[in-house]
């Protein structure tokens, strides 16, 4: 299992998803590839529909079978595309787990949470019973639930929200898994637990040595909770780079919207927020060129030519952007 | 729980007698004099009028209402005006037929339904799927009735496997009287079975959307064990609440199928006493088919809080 340090740990080339979808085939997901040491972690960002979802599932083999994915996907070096669906069984909540975005409907209503918490342990480490109770009090005690021994045999329904997402946690951490997706993980908690939630996460990611892939819209999470990201739009990553770099460089046009539009404590009231204008592209009919040209306010006729190029702009920073040039010389500036 | 069960009872009391109420008035306001009718259209009204009054006919309403209730408590129905035999005798005489063959037919009802329901959700939209489903609509426009007889040409004419009608009784043992009810039981289940297999299928594809089935999946769960871990006890919840509905029609069923096969059971038994406006058979039958249908909504309604541990929370 363990692997060089240098050698990624999880590495995507290229990766296309194409759904069917009730409005004909979307290509959800286009050439995104991305690398994951050990221990890293890797944010991704952008508006819903951009496809950072189906980026997450795709890794996790769970989109519908009637997806086609190209590209290649592998953890440790084991190519994970066209891994049949008992294959991957044995990969899935072992060796790569998710965090799904709503807690409230994640669990089975019906089992007890201990019941739940000890499944993925009893489906992977062949444990008896017994042992997988008592791992399951362990890890429920670990995430912070209270009263964890007691509480065990009690059902979603009698948990909050973020005891419930505390659960879903300890779950997809049950057989110490190396790579862990969080999906929105705080995005239907209330602003209070939200923080709570996230320091968990670190906490866990950083004592288990996991690399996380951690997906947002909200800019402030990722900021704070990875050390690489990548923004999303139209199904390709638009910029991606260290946390830091993006943030106060701000290469693509759609980041710095992005950065615009987020509401601003201190305000006058009345102060209209900002949006970007237009509205998120149907993955059915993209545009040929940059999925972003008809939102940007820098768009030019090259624009709509061809996708265009992923430019450095230093240190491994990328912006796919032919204007990047412009856009960073009128960039926002760094975060408030 | 033992709240949930204490109301949920009360509930159980309050129909039955609203039921009861209901049956008798509608009984009671019904044409037709009793004592007429056994006496025959020439009979003298002094005759009849004698009676009615040996028959209790001439007290008022409220009384035999009471009395009435007052003879199910004890176990007393009074006398059937055509056969002069205690009610409950005939009736009990019938439940004989009519109970196993309603538990023959409900047991039918499930397995096809569930078995159809499951397999259709968990291949859906491929070939299988929808070659059940087209079965399905067939089964459901059927009338029972006509494919009785369909049953009755095929397996007792043609093919001489069973007889065309009649009940062989429990005395020579069990088989010869299951034999006498399998086909009155598959008629009276096609479209009972057609209804709920699609009552399951969409139950089930509705559970498979949940976002717990991902979550499942994300553990390491193959498809079949989710289906057969995590789907099926959340589909079980509308699939009982139409199989205690069922309950209702298939008891309604046994009153024409029971004629179709020369089955003396309680249904042949409404049927004649209707005929013979044997007006204190018909009311106690139509009482206990109420009842029936009660406790066994009653019973579903128990099984919910089973199935499902949210239920004892928020009581129904």
């Amino acid at each position: 299992m363990a692997t060089s340090s240098n050698a990624p740990l999880i590495e995507v080339q290229n990766l296309g998803v194409r759904l069917n979808t009730s409005r004909g085939p979307a290509q959800a997901v286009r050439g995104v590839s991305l690398a994951l040491k050990r221990g890293e972690t890797l944010g991704l960002v952008g508006e819903s529909g951009c496809g950072k979802s189906v980026t997450a599932l795709a890794l996790m083999g769970l989109l519908p079978d009637s997806a086609v994915l190209t590209g290649s996907i592998k953890l440790d070096g084991r190519e994970l595309i066209g891994l049949t669906d008992g294959e991957y069984c044995k990969l899935r909540g072992n060796r790569i787990s998710m965090i799904f975005q709503e807690p409230m409907t994640a669990l089975n209503p019906m089992h007890t949470i201990g019941r739940q918490v000890a499944e993925p342990l009893r489906r992977h480490t062949g444990c008896s019973a017994a042992d997988a109770r008592r791992e399951a009090i362990a890890l429920l005690d670990r995430v912070g639930l209270p009263d964890a021994a007691k509480r065990v045999d009690a059902y979603p329904h009698q948990f909050s929200g973020g005891q419930r997402q505390r659960v879903t946690i300890a779950m997809a951490l049950a057989c110490q898994p190396d790579v862990l997706i969080a999906d929105e993980p705080t995005t239907a908690l209330d602003v209070t637990i939200q923080g709570q939630i996230l320091d968990l996460i670190a906490d866990l990611v950083e004592e288990r040595g996991m690399s996380m892939i951690l997906i947002s819209h909200d800019l402030g999470v990722i900021a704070e909770n990875v050390q690489r990201m990548m923004v999303m739009y139209g199904g390709t990553v638009v910029e991606n780079g260290e946390t830091d770099k993006v943030f106060s460089r701000m290469g693509h046009p759609y980041t710095q919207g992005l950065f615009r539009a987020r509401p601003k404590l201190g305000a006058r009231k009345g102060t209209r927020l900002k949006t970007i204008a237009g509205t998120v592209p149907e993955l059915a009919d993209l545009p040929s060129g940059c999925t972003f040209a008809d939102r940007c306010p820098l768009v030019e006729d090259r624009c709509r030519a061809a996708p265009p190029p992923v430019i450095d702009v230093g240190g491994g920073h990328g912006v796919r952007c032919v204007r990047t040039d412009v856009s960073m010389a009128a960039a926002v500036g760094a975060p408030a | 729980m033992s709240v949930f069960l204490l109301r949920r009872f009360a509930t159980l009391l309050a129909t039955l007698i609203g039921a009861s109420l209901i049956i008798f008035l509608v009984l009671d306001a019904l044409p037709g004099n009793a004592a007429q009718m056994l006496m025959g259209a020439d009979a003298s009204p002094d005759a009849v009028r004698a009676l009615s009054i040996k028959l209790g006919l001439d007290q008022p309403l409220s009384l035999r209402y009471l009395l009435w209730l007052k003879g199910m408590m004890v176990g007393d129905l009074g006398n059937s005006y055509v056969y002069g035999t205690p009610v409950a005798g005939l009736i009990a005489e019938r439940l004989v037929l009519t109970i196993p063959l309603a538990i023959m037919s409900m047991s039918v009802t499930v397995v096809l339904a569930l078995s159809a329901g499951i397999y259709t959700a968990a291949n859906h939209n491929r070939l299988g799927d929808v070659g059940v489903m087209s079965l399905t609509q067939v089964g459901i426009a059927l009338p029972n009735f006509w494919f009785a007889i369909l049953l009755i040409l095929l397996f007792a004419v043609k093919l001489q496997w069973v007889s065309a009608g009649g009940f062989a009784g429990w005395d020579d043992g069990i088989w010869p009287g299951v034999r006498s009810l399998l086909l009155p039981a598959i008629s009276l289940s096609v479209v009972q079975a057609a209804i709920l297999a699609r009552v399951t299928r969409s139950a089930v594809l509705e559970v498979l959307r949940e976002d717990f089935v991902r979550t499942a999946r994300a553990k390491g769960l193959g498809k079949r064990e989710v289906l057969w871990r995590h789907v099926l006890r959340n589909a079980m919840i509308p699939v009982m609440t139409v199989m205690g509905l069922q309950f209702a029609n298939l008891l309604a069923g046994t009153i024409i199928i029971e004629n179709v096969f020369y089955l003396p059971g309680l249904g042949r038994l409404i049927f004649q006493s209707i005929a013979n406006r044997d007006l204190i058979v018909v009311r106690n039958c139509v009482m206990l088919l109420a009842a029936m249908v009660v406790i066994v909504n009653f019973v579903v309604d128990v099984l919910y809080a089973f199935i499902d541990p949210r239920i004892k929370v928020h009581h129904l």
